[in-house]
């Protein structure tokens, strides 16, 4: 039997709430309050193996059990809703068409950290998004699913919407606690980790849109039966953003492990205006470039490792043999400069001169020294800095330079592009 | 006897922030949704509007301001009753948004950063709006227009000027 969604579920108008339970809606979140303990639920979900889907894929079970017993203070929940990475927008869709699905996932995590107030850090751009989880979070309140003594269990909670105001960097957790906490998005040191000490000084889980949308169907089927899906260290299915040249982008959620070529050629339809594929960033902006030879790999956190780059947010940007790749990695870099909070010196600096080397070879200025200044800029940030904004700026420009080095020495040589552009918008 | 100002904030505005003061465990939480409501009413971040604000948080007027440079998403001035943000990041870079944002340019007059004389556009271009699979991507004032061309950018400009 192929292989059927349950995120983005094949259902007309899931955003409704009466659709949503015809479908099984809250049947999770009944079964959960009666067959599970908090400390149950949390062990069903370890051995599920499911993984974070924000990015890093940090194991989510393992992530709840982080939390100290007894500590005396309150346990909050912030769901990472700030989906900024680009190349990235499953969130954005599964907010829009499946608001119930992240709110059941939602009340589900925070009944297994025993957390009765949690947040949604939506970025603020996503007005709509906001307005349909509001909407979910009244329907849900209205039929008893949240407040007070939720279905007769005892256990209290409720959810509060906090819009962001269009910083990339509130995406990474200790800034978005110091978001929320009313303050500009300052990413704090770790340790000491948020389980133990976050949103105010209290222990806190974060936990992406997708990881908790994921909830619902563990709790329903069970961890064996999630773990049939995918590939042993990476179970379950996995939402793949594509987008760039390909004939249908898109969001498509398969089983991790399927190939990179089965994702572009069966499910997007191919490289779009019989063009051929050049490269392809596999996990959002932040992760090395694959060129085209690695069309086979698959799809999952261990084999994109392997293959020399990473899963991510699984944005899957697909980049055609028309394209400047001097131009590709000066967009991406203009973005990390753009979007660096400045609290450390090598990320706030560093990407300030990546994005103005870059800006020169584009523009016909280069010098033949600048390769290797850019490589050294490269190995100055990464490591180097308080949260992983300064990584992720670097290995696109360092794959970029490693993959495609006479595309960069055409550029300085001729002060143009090596491919000719082409008009794209129609 | 206290003097009495005419408020800058609307009756709306007012409820709206009163109705937060007891959601958050701490009142500085409530910075941001005091500025997404501000930014509501005003189109910008309205100085007058946030010094008052902050007087019926009861929280230093400071951590607006603070705030208020730090978040990109609001204008600190005034801009036209439409404000187009172009996408400019990767994917829809690669579908064509210069290509976009020069066709804007040409239809409104305007260059990048400016408000037509009639004040109705003003065209700004911004990072990843988050669609990159509807690319290329626009946003006017709060909502998405996706899978832009130049036909539908005609169609666009022309139902908001009427709308206006």
């Amino acid at each position: 039997m192929s292989f059927q969604p349950f995120l983005l579920r094949a259902i007309e108008d899931d955003d409704r709430f009466d659709v949503y339970v015809k479908h099984g809606g809250y049947s999770a979140l009944r079964k959960a309050l009666k067959e599970f303990s908090p400390e149950s639920l949390t062990e069903e979900v370890i051995n599920s193996g499911l993984r974070g889907r924000g990015g890093a894929g940090f194991p989510t079970g393992r992530k709840w059990s982080f939390i100290p017993k007894n500590s005396g203070k309150p346990v909050y929940l912030c769901v990472n809703a700030d989906e900024s990475e680009p190349g990235t927008f499953k969130d954005r869709e599964l907010m829009l068409k499946h608001p119930h699905l992240v709110i059941e996932g939602t009340i589900i995590s925070a009944y297994a950290i025993k957390c009765n107030h949690a947040f949604i850090y939506i970025r603020g751009e996503f007005a709509e998004e906001a307005r349909r989880l509001q909407k979910a979070i009244a329907e849900a309140s209205a039929h008893g699913f949240l407040g007070e003594n939720i279905l007769g269990s005892g256990f209290n909670l409720r959810i509060t919407i906090y819009r962001g105001g269009g910083a990339y960097i509130c995406g990474e957790e200790t800034s978005l606690m110091t978001s929320l906490e009313g303050g500009p998005g300052y990413p704090r040191v770790k340790p000491p980790f948020p389980a133990v000490s976050g949103l105010y000084g209290c222990p806190t889980i974060i936990n992406n849109v997708e990881t908790l949308s994921n909830l619902p169907a563990i709790v329903n089927n069970g961890a064996d039966w999630f773990k049939s899906i995918g590939t042993p260290r990476s179970p379950g299915s996995k939402i793949f953003c594509v987008s760039g040249h390909v004939v249908r982008p898109g969001n498509y959620e398969l089983p991790m492990g399927i190939s990179l070529r089965e994702l572009l050629y069966e499910h997007a339809g191919g490289i779009a205006n019989d063009r051929n594929l050049k490269a392809v960033i596999p996990g959002g902006s932040s992760v090395p470039i694959l060129t085209a030879d690695k069309i086979d790999v698959r799809m999952d956190f261990e084999s994109l490792a392997e293959a020399g780059s990473m899963l991510g947010s699984a944005g899957v940007i697909v980049i055609d043999d028309a394209t400047c790749i001097v131009r590709a990695a000066y967009i991406i870099s203009r973005f990390y400069q753009h979007e660096s909070c400045g609290q450390c010196t090598p990320c706030r600096q560093g990407t300030l001169w990546m994005d103005r080397i870059l800006h020169r070879i584009e523009h016909g200025r280069g010098r033949s020294e600048d390769l290797d200044l850019l490589l050294d800029i490269c190995d100055n940030i990464e490591g180097n800095t308080i949260c992983p904004l300064g990584d992720a700026a670097v290995p696109s420009v360092r794959t970029s330079i490693k993959l495609f080095r006479e595309e960069y020495e055409y550029h300085i040589k001729h002060k143009k592009c090596l491919v000719d552009p082409v008009k794209r918008l129609s | 006897m206290e003097k009495i100002e005419k408020s800058k904030l609307s009756a709306e505005s007012i409820e709206k922030i009163k109705a937060l003061l007891d959601v958050f465990p701490q009142r500085k939480s409530m910075v941001l949704p005091v500025l997404h409501i501000v930014y509501e009413q005003f189109g910008y971040l309205d100085k007058e509007a946030i010094a008052e604000a902050a007087r019926i948080c009861d929280v230093a007027k400071v951590h607006f301001e603070e705030a208020a440079d730090f978040y990109t998403m609001f204008p600190l001035k005034p801009v036209g009753k439409y404000l187009i943000q172009v996408c400019r990041n990767i994917s829809c870079s690669l579908l064509g948004s210069e290509e976009l944002v020069d066709y804007l340019k040409s239809k409104l007059g305007i260059e990048v950063g400016e408000t037509t004389p009639d004040g109705l556009f003003t065209l700004v271009v911004v990072e990843c709006l988050g669609s990159c699979g509807t690319a290329p991507v626009a946003q006017i004032n709060d909502k998405y227009y996706e899978n832009l061309t130049r036909a539908k950018i005609d169609g666009i400009l022309s139902e908001l000027r009427e709308k206006a």
